[in-house]
């Protein structure tokens, strides 16, 4: 971890979504907001369909980097922005991308700037964590 | 109706205490497709000095929640939850959140501005342990859409 550079890619995953993933994630967090399971809900609030909990596509954008932290432990603070949604086909469902590379190196902390895309179109602005070297 | 601005500044009633479960802990970092062991595993916890599984960073939303639920709730606040969505989100964590700890979020408006049409309400629930340290602080912009 001491011989990273800023601007080095230290991680990369690719995330296959289904819909499966959308209710266990609803199960978990309590967040049962039907738009994230129901095709029918989704359109009637003028959403092309299901879209994946954005804190779901938070909490597994991090995951990359922790995986190359290897202590979650580690994590000091950890934001993003929620731009753009991922729309989850109920049976393609939806490929995120996670690129982990070092944005800022201090003395005892180091800024991981992660980029979270689908369809080729980011869908996370400012995605930032903090970690202890 | 636009969110009131007389929020910025509220600060809410501690929601009720929150105990992290061991399963819980491996239930959300098996939702957020994690596959590090300090989330999975006692043993490799333990080894890396834990007193049990450490929760993935975004599990403090779990607590948060239930404080954005008070404010969402504030029969003054002017927000429409079926027209709310999620801005963006912020964990600053003062120790990770390790499994048996009992959690108390305290919700506080930080900031209620108007933007083409829509109003984003900023909040920060700091949620402390059962010693009252601090753990983490969740911050939260909500993005009310306006009318059109």
């Amino acid at each position: 971890m001491t011989n990273v550079n800023v601007g080095d890619t230290v991680a990369q995953r690719e995330f296959q979504l289904s819909r499966d993933s959308l209710v266990r994630y609803a199960g978990t967090s309590g967040d049962f907001n039907p738009i994230h399971y129901r095709d029918d809900v989704a359109k009637s609030v003028g959403l092309p369909g299901v879209l994946a909990h954005g804190m779901l596509t938070m909490g597994i954008a991090a995951q990359p980097a922790i995986e190359w932290l290897g202590d979650p432990g580690r994590v000091l603070d950890y934001q993003v922005r929620f731009t753009r949604p991922v729309l989850v086909d109920p049976e393609r469902g939806a490929l995120v991308t996670v690129v982990a590379k070092i944005g800022a190196i201090e003395d005892e902390r180091l800024r991981i700037d992660l980029t979270v895309t689908f369809n080729d179109e980011t869908v996370l602005g400012k995605a930032q964590l903090w970690a202890r070297i | 109706m636009p969110v009131n601005p007389e929020l910025v500044g509220r600060q809410f009633p501690a929601a009720a205490p929150y105990l992290v479960g061991r399963e819980k802990v491996r239930e959300f970092a098996n939702a957020v497709f994690s596959q590090n062991p300090i989330n999975l595993d006692l043993d490799a916890a333990r080894a890396a000095g834990y007193s049990d599984l450490v929760a993935p960073p975004t599990f403090p939303i779990v607590v948060q929640e239930r404080t954005l639920a008070q404010l969402l709730a504030e029969p003054d606040a002017g927000i429409d939850f079926t027209r709310v969505v999620h801005g963006d989100q912020r964990f600053s964590y003062t120790r990770p959140i390790v499994a048996g700890d009992e959690l108390t979020a305290t919700l506080a408006v930080t900031s209620v501005k108007s933007l083409g049409g829509h109003n984003m309400v900023t909040s920060e629930s700091v949620i402390v342990d059962a010693d009252g340290k601090h753990v983490v602080t969740a911050i939260s912009t909500l993005v009310v859409r306006g009318d059109e």
